[in-house]
């Protein structure tokens, strides 16, 4: 059974260029006004405020059925939490239709209108009716809210004296109590220690079990596929892809975010690092017969490091190098040509040339690299380096680790080589 | 698949918000409630001298006018102590005053509140408005102390007096919800508030009474006169509170009466208007 349908769904958005926000100043209507009696028509909008349509959401169609508890995930600004406020009917749709069926509840926010200046006490009636609990409901579930925020010794003190982790679970708590058909939530886990996290994903856990309807939007993957049967990615407004198998989407989200955002090739767009010995065009992960790779690869895969470019001047001291960082940001090695230079020897003649070196094959642990590209006089001057913002490029590495069947996975440890046992 | 519009309890299309407003606005009337109950709770909590506030204020207006108009200009009272003759105008114009500003920024000041969450926008002003109401009760002792201390015994005038503050109330919703929907999209518009309140006060007969006003005008500016709601309003007070010693100019009360209505429909209206719009300009 379908409880929210939702059918060509758009909103649109107008965002003005002269740095104003969506209110304007009555003092510039009229200005402008004033302004415009003077004008002969001819020179037309002349106060150099333009105009864009921003779709924020555009043409998205599905339906939620009773007891789906649905993720949904998304790059930000993807249109996840436009699509929230206009289901809870924060903001109107442009076009389109939603028809729902049962008592919403939305959780945009933990502790929307709560007042300073009121206690504890006061703010969990206050909060629990702008969620839309009933003062009975409240009434009867006091005791358990109470309990379950841990702040019993505090409810009359002001909530300006609350420290903000409890603050958080007090808010919490009165949102967890609500019992209504449907539940929308945006990005509440983002908030509160890993202790009280934890109680969270267990209360949301419940609310799924009982049968009721969740909406949730989060940055937190674990957390979607934990408590999600169900999941939507949202790019550019538009639903590019929903499905039970949650994995699948949480896989298809990863991957348009390593090729959109983390690329593995690095263009010289903006002509940065002006200088008069090396003209830097390109960087980026290549394979054998020089094409560029794909993300992630295989760890038994031979990869280059690839420099592209113009030498302008000869200079015996031009050396580059490159930094490899994993995913906590842990430098695992770097690698210069000038290790490998004789001292007095030009190594990069004049002209176009493509410079490049093999990342060590069967080496690195299954995961996501960060490349930083450096570039030096050696001994004199360093023309990029990580102060300024070097040419960046990554590398994901999935498979490959062993021939072994029984190491299929990340191995344990930093680095993973793989190296020759004998007989002597 | 899809199935029929009436076994959905709600629809979310453009423009749809209009449709079941007014039954909205009775199921969250707990919510209005509440809004209210922490507005008051709030502002008798925030200010040092709390209550005290609600008192003092007028009280030191009212010195102040009887000297300046009573005992300085020698204004006729009509027999009345000059004191309750201002008190009797001073109380419902300093809720309309108050309720006005309140309301204006009220939006603004729960703009938290109307991103994260539905309900009826109508809702916080309206709210505002309730808690001056609590404000004006406490001040209606002042009357009742001036009254006792110039032994001055009302008559059966005085029953009409709910009736004349159900205007006042009525006149302050209108003018509220218009003036709180256009500070949400033009936001210095709040510059304009405090002087349309003070220049209020100096058109107002609270200082004086409309007849002595009104003498210096012939017949027509004295109708012109009463397009002010807030005098028929006043006007109302006095003779509720001061009986035979205070005439009612019927035209001037009707015509008061219709332009209160009409603020308040335009009021509505224009904040109707300008709701859907509130989440995402505000």
């Amino acid at each position: 059974m379908n409880v929210i349908q939702i059918e060509n769904l758009s909103k649109k958005y107008i965002i003005q260029h002269n740095g104003q926000q969506g209110y304007v100043a009555l003092r510039d209507v009229i200005a402008d006004n004033v302004k415009g009696l003077f004008k002969s028509p001819k020179n037309g909008n002349t106060t150099g405020s333009t105009k864009e349509e921003f779709w924020a959401l555009s043409d998205v169609n599905f339906n939620v059925q009773q007891g789906d508890r649905l993720g949904i995930i998304g790059r930000n600004g993807a249109g996840k939490s436009t699509l929230l406020k206009v289901i809870s009917r924060i903001t109107d749709p442009t076009f389109g239709k939603i028809s729902v069926k049962g008592r919403i509840a939305s959780l945009l926010e933990v502790g929307t209108g709560f007042h300073p200046e009121l206690t504890g006490r006061e703010n969990i009636f206050l909060n629990g009716a702008i969620l839309g609990m009933h003062r009975s409901e409240i009434r009867r579930k006091f005791d358990e809210i109470v309990e379950f925020s841990g702040v019993e010794r505090f409810l009359d003190t002001p909530v300006k004296r609350y420290s903000s982790g409890m603050y958080v679970r007090l808010a919490f708590s009165v949102a967890a109590h609500l019992e209504p058909e449907i539940l929308i939530i945006d990005e509440v886990l983002a908030v509160g220690d890993a202790e009280f996290q934890k109680r969270c994903l267990g209360k949301m856990e419940e609310v799924g079990k009982q049968g009721r309807t969740v909406l949730f939007v989060s940055h937190n993957l674990t957390a979607v596929e934990q408590l999600c049967n169900r999941c939507i990615l949202m790019d550019a407004g538009k639903m590019s892809f929903g499905s039970y198998n949650i994995k699948e989407v949480i896989n298809k989200y990863i991957l348009s975010n390593s090729k959109n955002i983390k690329a593995s090739v690095w263009t010289n767009d903006d002509n940065l690092f002006d200088n008069e010995w090396f003209n830097i065009t390109k960087v980026a992960l290549a394979d054998v017969s020089a094409k560029s790779l794909a993300m992630p690869v295989r760890n038994d895969t031979d990869i280059f490091f690839q420099i592209e470019g113009n030498v302008l001047e000869e200079n015996e001291k031009l050396s580059f190098c490159y930094y490899l960082y994993n995913d906590e940001n842990t430098l695992i090695y770097q690698s210069a040509s000038h290790d490998v230079n004789s001292h007095g020897q030009v190594k990069f003649k004049k002209g176009k040339r493509v410079i490049q070196t093999q990342i060590p094959k069967r080496f690195l642990n299954e995961g996501e690299y960060r490349i930083e590209l450096g570039m030096i006089l050696h001994g004199e001057r360093h023309i990029i380096h990580s102060g300024n913002f070097p040419p960046t490029i990554y590398l994901q590495i999935e498979g490959g680790l062993s021939d072994s069947l029984k190491f299929l996975m990340r191995r344990s440890g930093i680095l993973a080589p793989v190296l020759e046992w004998n007989n002597v | 698949m899809a199935e029929k519009n009436n076994d959905f309890d709600l629809i979310i299309e453009p423009g749809r918000i209009g449709k079941n407003y007014w039954n909205d606005i009775w199921k969250y009337r707990e919510l209005f409630l509440f809004l209210a109950w922490r507005d008051i709770l709030v502002r008798y909590k925030q200010t040092v001298i709390g209550l005290a506030w609600s008192v003092i204020r007028p009280v030191l207006t009212i010195v102040v006018f009887t000297v300046i108009f009573g005992k300085l200009g020698k204004i006729p009272s009509g027999g009345v102590p000059y004191a309750v003759l201002v008190c009797a105008a001073l109380l419902p114009w300093q809720f309309f005053a108050t309720a006005f500003s309140d309301a204006s920024n009220s939006l603004i000041g729960n703009a938290n509140m109307l991103t994260k969450i539905y309900f009826p926008r109508l809702l916080v002003p309206a709210s505002t408005v309730i808690v001056n109401f609590v404000d004006f009760l406490i001040s209606l002792c002042i009357l009742i102390g001036l009254m006792f201390w110039y032994q001055y015994v009302p008559t059966w005038n005085i029953l009409a007096l709910p009736l004349f503050f159900s205007l006042a109330f009525l006149t302050a919703m209108g003018a509220g919800f218009y003036v709180a929907a256009v500070n949400v999209k033009y936001r210095d518009f709040k510059y304009i508030v405090p002087f349309v309140v003070q220049f209020g006060l100096y058109i107002t007969p609270v200082g004086f009474t409309s007849a002595y006003f009104c003498q210096f005008f012939g017949e027509t500016g004295k109708l012109i006169y009463y397009m002010n709601p807030m005098v028929g309003v006043i006007d109302g007070f006095r003779w509720a509170i001061l009986g035979n010693n205070h005439q009612i100019f019927m035209p001037g009360l009707l015509i008061s009466i219709s332009v209160t209505f009409i603020l308040l429909i335009f009021g509505l209206w224009y904040f109707r208007k300008m709701e859907k719009s509130f989440a995402d300009v505000i």
